[in-house]
């Protein structure tokens, strides 16, 4: 360590630089995966161009179905982001001072998750080119009474803490210097709170529509963050494998295990809310649960999710038995399989599983039915391609600044 | 070549490539066809514009319809009447599910032709009881049929409007004389407003609208039949460029057995007051509560 840190500010542009190299430098397997993200990438960026030049026409939706692929993604997205604030508590609130040396993980996980739902939200708008009417000040900001300017406020809300808390971080270690609580701190308990935020608020936005009994309901807030808080953790603890594996930074198991107690019961949680509610659309019958009938057991002759909500419950129902009866000592790949798991079953039953049905039937009660199309496989893949990069170049950055092998010249 | 250098190399070469594949992955865009000019990006909201400015986005309007699908139209911006408050009732009795009302909608509002879209529903209910689940919108054999009775669905107008409130940029209101409208520049597409709407009266334009230009009508108001661009909103208007200018909606004057009535609930002597006050009348899901300004009524 160097005795006096770097100047705070005339370092900035060679920091930048410095991290532009770390970003695009690696082994050849870092180049390969670099490689593989960004043709996932453009292979979106190619299909969001057709969709931009000849309308949503050429994806699946419908005045039917009229949200799909994307809101669905843009859901678990923002679970997703929320979810990392699992870390945080333990890091900040505990005092957990394994979990501390990691945190930052989680709080990269949170920026990435944060991109790829706004990405979502913007490739589903019929009219990109208008989206600057949605700035406060010069467009037209319905607010307080349009959730939808809710989620844009925490959304962006939390971007901005997480990308302060994440950048102070890296840069003040960068620097050579010992990070200040105060410049970093309260935007860290801030943030816990804002995590919950994004995913209510996200839950108001379906939840607030009276005319949509599928959605209509109490549960769906509690719903939203049980399963956050199932996936967030699930993502980190794959996330944290990789880097012990792949890197030089020290990772104890300590951070692993303590999210693997959390997983431990939100993943029941989980469970518990989903089972509440199918009892509650089942057993009482009647027109309003009809978008339930459908999703899990198909109406008139119409079943397009059945297949999908069932292996989503089989999934969480592998990944809970797993979670509680496997040994993290010996049978940690079980782990990473359960985690894998429950990544795809929340993904299915707060994607496709929820706003679809909330369309099928229509408020008239016609049965038109949705599926994704190429079109909207490959923006969606492209959108979580983007991530990805947005997550590993992130993490990179933190593990050579973490471990010393980028920092100022001494000042 | 030594390490860095090599490196480089490599790393300009990948940069270079990544562009390259990057502007072929936007490649579709020149296949855009919307005349999105300065002017029009810029445009202001509609409450935003006076008297002036929207004379002139009203020339431009008409100048782009031209271009695009060569027809003089006349756009015009007809306001509210004070002392004026619109209102619709609809006789289930006499309805015979003829869907005249809808194919009026559909050339009246210059509808995209290749969808048949149109503002209008109806809906063939077992006789019995108003159960939406019992009812179809795709019967195909001669009507009425003795079994049934109809149910035409368009928009309600309603005075506690759920699209209206979720709308992240009030793009779409309720004007004085009752009628809800969207400004059809400003929406940015989100669809937010048709998750929310209970009756299903609100469309969106997936792809540009296509309309010969000798079925094209040309007179046009800005908030209502203009020919909608891509990617935005749309709804029943109560056809406000013809009921503001004292006539009635298109629906109404196509149908033929009388089911529809339509006027001004401000004047007691209208005879939409009279079946109000008359009839034993009802609005479609009373219990969501959006107080819908559209009603159905039966004969004894
Ligand atoms: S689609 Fe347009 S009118 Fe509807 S809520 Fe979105 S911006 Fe508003």
């Amino acid at each position: 360590m160097s005795s006096k840190p770097a100047h705070p500010i005339r370092s900035y542009p060679a920091f930048l630089w410095k991290a532009a190299g770390v970003a695009t430098d690696g082994n050849a397997a870092f180049y390969a995966w670099m490689t593989a993200l960004t043709a996932i990438f453009l292979v979106g960026v190619h299909a969001y161009a057709q969709q931009f030049a000849h309308g949503l026409a050429i994806t699946a939706m419908s005045d039917h179905v009229s949200w799909g692929m994307y809101i669905g993604n843009f859901t678990f997205a923002v679970g997703l982001a929320a979810g990392a604030v699992m870390m945080v508590i333990p890091a900040y609130l505990y005092n957990d001072h394994e979990m501390h040396d990691v945190v930052i993980v989680g709080e990269i996980l949170a920026i990435s998750a944060i991109v790829v739902s706004l990405a979502f939200v913007n490739v589903d708008l019929g009219r990109l080119d208008h989206a600057w009417h949605l700035m406060p000040v010069v467009g037209r900001f319905n607010w307080p009474i349009s959730m939808l300017t809710w989620d844009v406020v925490v959304l962006s809300g939390y971007l901005f803490l997480n990308l302060h808390v994440v950048g102070y971080l890296l840069y003040t270690r960068y620097r050579g210097a010992v990070p200040d609580p105060r410049w970093y701190v309260p935007f860290v308990f801030l943030s816990i709170l804002w995590a919950v935020s994004i995913h209510t608020v996200t839950a108001f936005l379906y939840s607030g529509l009276g005319g949509r009994p599928f959605w209509n309901t109490a549960i769906l807030a509690p719903r939203f963050i049980a399963s956050a808080f199932v996936t967030g953790p699930a993502f980190i603890v794959l996330a944290l494998q990789v880097v012990r594996r792949l890197t030089s930074f020290h990772v104890g198991d300590g951070p692993i295990l303590t999210l693997l107690s959390v997983l431990r019961v939100t993943v029941l949680l989980n469970l518990f809310l989903v089972g509440s509610e199918v009892f509650t659309e089942l057993y009482s019958g009647g027109s309003h649960t009809a978008s339930a009938r459908y999703l899990y057991f198909g109406l008139h002759g119409h079943h397009a999710l059945v297949p999908w909500i069932w292996s989503a419950i089989a999934m969480n129902i592998a990944a809970a038995v797993i979670f509680l009866s496997a040994s993290p000592k010996t049978q940690l790949w079980g782990i990473d399989v359960a985690c894998v798991l429950s990544l795809c079953g929340i993904w299915i039953e707060k994607g496709l599983g929820l706003i679809v049905p909330g369309f099928v039937p229509s408020t008239l009660h016609e049965l038109i039915e949705y599926l994704p199309n190429e079109i909207e496989w490959k923006v969606t893949l492209g959108i979580w391609a983007l991530g990805l990069l947005v997550f590993t170049v992130g993490l990179k950055l933190a593990v050579t600044i973490f471990t010393g092998r980028m920092r100022a010249e001494e000042a | 070549m030594d390490e860095l250098t090599r490196r480089a190399a490599l790393k300009t070469g990948g940069a270079t490539l990544g562009a390259a594949a990057f502007a072929r992955a936007l490649a579709p865009l020149t296949e855009w066809e919307e005349n999105v000019s300065v002017d029009s990006f810029l445009q202001k909201h509609y409450k935003e514009m006076n008297k002036l400015e929207m004379s002139v986005v009203l020339a431009r309007l008409e100048t782009e319809a031209l271009e695009e699908h060569g027809v003089a139209v006349s756009i015009s911006d007809p306001r509210p009447t004070p002392g004026v408050s619109f209102a619709y009732a609809l006789n289930l009795s006499v309805c015979i599910g003829c869907r005249k009302c809808a194919v009026a909608c559909h050339e009246e509002n210059n509808h995209d032709r290749a969808t048949n879209n149109s503002y209008i529903r109806v809906l063939e209910m077992k006789k019995g009881g108003i159960d939406l689940e019992q009812g179809r919108t795709d019967y195909k054999h001669p009507v009425p049929d003795d079994d049934h009775f109809y149910m035409p669905v368009q928009c309600h107008q309603c005075d506690n409007a759920p699209c209206v409130k979720v709308c992240p940029v009030e793009a779409t209101w309720k004007e004085a004389d009752g009628i809800v409208v969207v400004d059809y520049n400003w929406c940015i597409g989100c669809r937010y407003c048709e998750a929310a709407c209970p009756y299903h009266a609100r469309r969106f334009n997936w792809q540009k609208p296509e309309i010969p230009a000798e079925e094209i009508n040309p007179d046009q108001a800005y908030l209502s039949n203009r020919i909608r661009p891509q990617g935005v909103m749309e709804k029943c208007t109560f056809c406000l460029h013809r009921t503001r200018n004292g006539r009635m909606p298109a629906c109404l004057e196509a149908c033929p057995t009388g089911a529809r009535v339509f006027g001004n609930l401000e004047d007691p002597n209208s005879e939409i007051r009279w079946v109000l006050e008359n009839k034993r009348v009802f609005v479609l899901k009373e219990d969501v509560g959006t107080r819908p300004r559209f009603f159905y009524f039966f004969d004894e």
